[in-house]
């Protein structure tokens, strides 16, 4: 079959198959399972994911829960003014981070591919299905072919924030959804994979610098910037623009920028903004009695 | 490919950490189906990264949730501690070094109503997957991603066959097999993995084999199979 992006779309070109089926042939005999199956768990899924994108919409801030409480609804209102960036743009980032708020409070989410980054794919994947009015079966096979990817990526790199701080998390997550996203949106397996490619270009070397180690700060706000790198990565492969270095070559990039990042930076609370003194101090504040 | 769509996306749990939360809650799961009977009381020693960070990730929750057999999907996971008032289990969590073990480790210290007890220490191992590393004086490497088998026996020559036999005869396909022993010619442990569930017909006539002294079932069902 495939063990990496090339071959993944050497199979769908020489084949003529979109990049979900060719995912789903996979993924049918890898866990010994029907195409109908398959599409059945990802609704069950992307019921959760939904769910957590909207649940945190109309609750107002109450800092006694989580540091993030109450960012989904202020960015969830400011949508429907348009905002600066449009009400597109700003529906998603209040998606993704309703997800964020979710996974924060023991609500329950569904991985993507990890929990620190559920907000980014749900965000993207609600986002553009209202926005462009598309059918659940779109939806499902936007969500395989992001799950194909990651999965290449799991394989060959990491999606661990220990391993490779958080470009290997949310940026890994903004490269599935953006590679769904033009799937989705009737783009070529060669377009996913570049889409892909942008994502991670456009986020490599970000750390992973949780405040008082808790999945909240920055967390909820890559989740959000993350999820609109997706879209504006899907946006310029949608327009021709190529990657020039292969989806391969960058996701070994990514790989390599991972293990030279200190581990100050690698999920450990001990750089980046968590170092800070003020994050220091939120620190101490959680911890101290 | 090996790796599975639904590995990335998922697992679904109850957030917000994958190892510090869902893998918690699955270890203690795994290790209340180890203990097998009632107990009244459970100790956390938490070690490493568990140790320290526990309270911001609902680590303490979640170990609560897992010895009540609450899983990790499940969001009464956060009313853990009323629920176990309710289910009349004390509990109490402690700080403590487990030496050469993974970062997120816990020994569970479960107390029966006979007034015996049984360790289990195990480790959280990254994505919501967990590791058994010991039962009471027994070092194991156990997943519990397929259904398994805990074998005490004697440490005595033919009783490795005897045991596989069982399996034969009930045309169960052994996926891994270890055995660990502390002492020659004394109690022995023994993991088998299977391919498919283990019924109670075959523990039961596993507890028949002679030098063998008893025998846990543990068919926790895996994340593919449950209904999400």
């Amino acid at each position: 079959m495939y063990n990496n992006i090339r071959e993944l779309l050497d199979m769908c070109e020489s084949e003529d198959m979109p990049l979900w089926k060719a995912v789903v042939e996979n993924e049918k005999k890898l866990s010994d399972t029907s195409e109908e199956q398959i599409f059945e768990t990802m609704a069950k899924r992307y019921e959760i994911m939904t769910a957590a994108a909207k649940r945190q919409l109309g609750t107002s801030p109450n800092p006694s829960k989580t540091m993030i409480n109450g960012l989904a609804k202020g960015q969830f209102v400011h949508a429907q003014t348009g905002g600066l960036s449009g009400s597109f743009l700003n529906r998603v980032m209040a998606y993704a981070l309703s997800c964020s708020e979710v996974n924060a409070s023991m609500g329950k989410i569904c991985a993507a591919p990890t929990a620190g980054s559920c907000g980014i794919l749900p965000a993207v994947m609600v986002g553009v299905a209202e926005e462009r009015m598309l059918d659940q079966d779109t939806v499902y096979r936007g969500l395989i072919t992001a799950a194909g990817i990651g999965a290449v990526i799991t394989q060959n790199a990491t999606v661990s924030g220990a391993e490779g701080g958080c470009q290997a998390e949310c940026g890994v997550a903004a490269g599935m959804a953006a590679a769904a996203v033009v799937e989705m949106l009737g783009g070529t397996p060669r377009q996913s994979a570049t889409a892909c490619s942008l994502a991670l270009v456009n986020v490599m070397g970000l750390v992973c610098d949780p405040v008082a180690g808790l999945v909240q700060i920055p967390c909820a706000q890559r989740n959000a910037s993350q999820a609109v790198n997706a879209i504006i990565s899907a946006d310029m492969a949608l327009a021709g623009m190529p990657c020039i270095i292969p989806p391969d070559e960058v996701i070994d990039a990514m790989y390599q920028v991972g293990r030279m990042l200190p581990c100050a930076l690698k999920e450990t609370a001990l750089g980046g903004i968590a170092a800070t003194p003020t994050g220091k101090k939120i620190f101490r504040s959680f911890f101290s009695d | 490919m090996d790796v599975s769509i639904f590995h990335v996306l998922g697992p679904v749990m109850i957030g917000p950490s994958s190892s510090h939360t869902a893998g918690a809650a699955k270890l203690a799961r795994t290790a209340r189906a180890i203990a097998q009977k009632p107990f009244h009381h459970v100790s956390f020693g938490l070690h490493g990264s568990f140790a320290k960070t526990y309270k911001g990730h609902g680590t303490d929750k979640a170990l609560v949730a897992g010895a009540l057999d609450i899983s990790e999907k499940d969001e009464r996971l956060t009313d853990s501690f009323e629920l176990a008032k309710k289910a009349g289990l004390d509990y109490d969590f402690y700080e403590t070094d487990l030496g050469d073990v993974h970062e997120n480790s816990v020994k569970f210290t479960f107390a029966f109503e006979d007034g015996t007890i049984m360790e289990v220490v195990g480790s959280s191992v990254g994505g919501g997957e967990i590791v058994i590393r010991k039962i009471n004086d027994f070092a194991i490497n156990l997943s519990a991603t397929l259904p398994s088998i805990i074998i005490k026996q004697y440490d005595t020559k033919g009783v490795l066959s005897d045991i596989t036999r069982v399996f034969a005869k009930h045309d169960i396909n052994i996926a891994t097999m270890s055995v660990s022993r502390t002492t020659k010619g004394e109690k022995a442990l023994c993991i088998i993995e299977s391919d498919s569930p283990i019924s109670d017909a075959v523990g039961d006539q596993l507890r028949e084999v002679k030098n063998v002294i008893d025998v846990m079932i543990l068919n926790l069902i895996s994340e593919e199979d449950e209904d999400v």
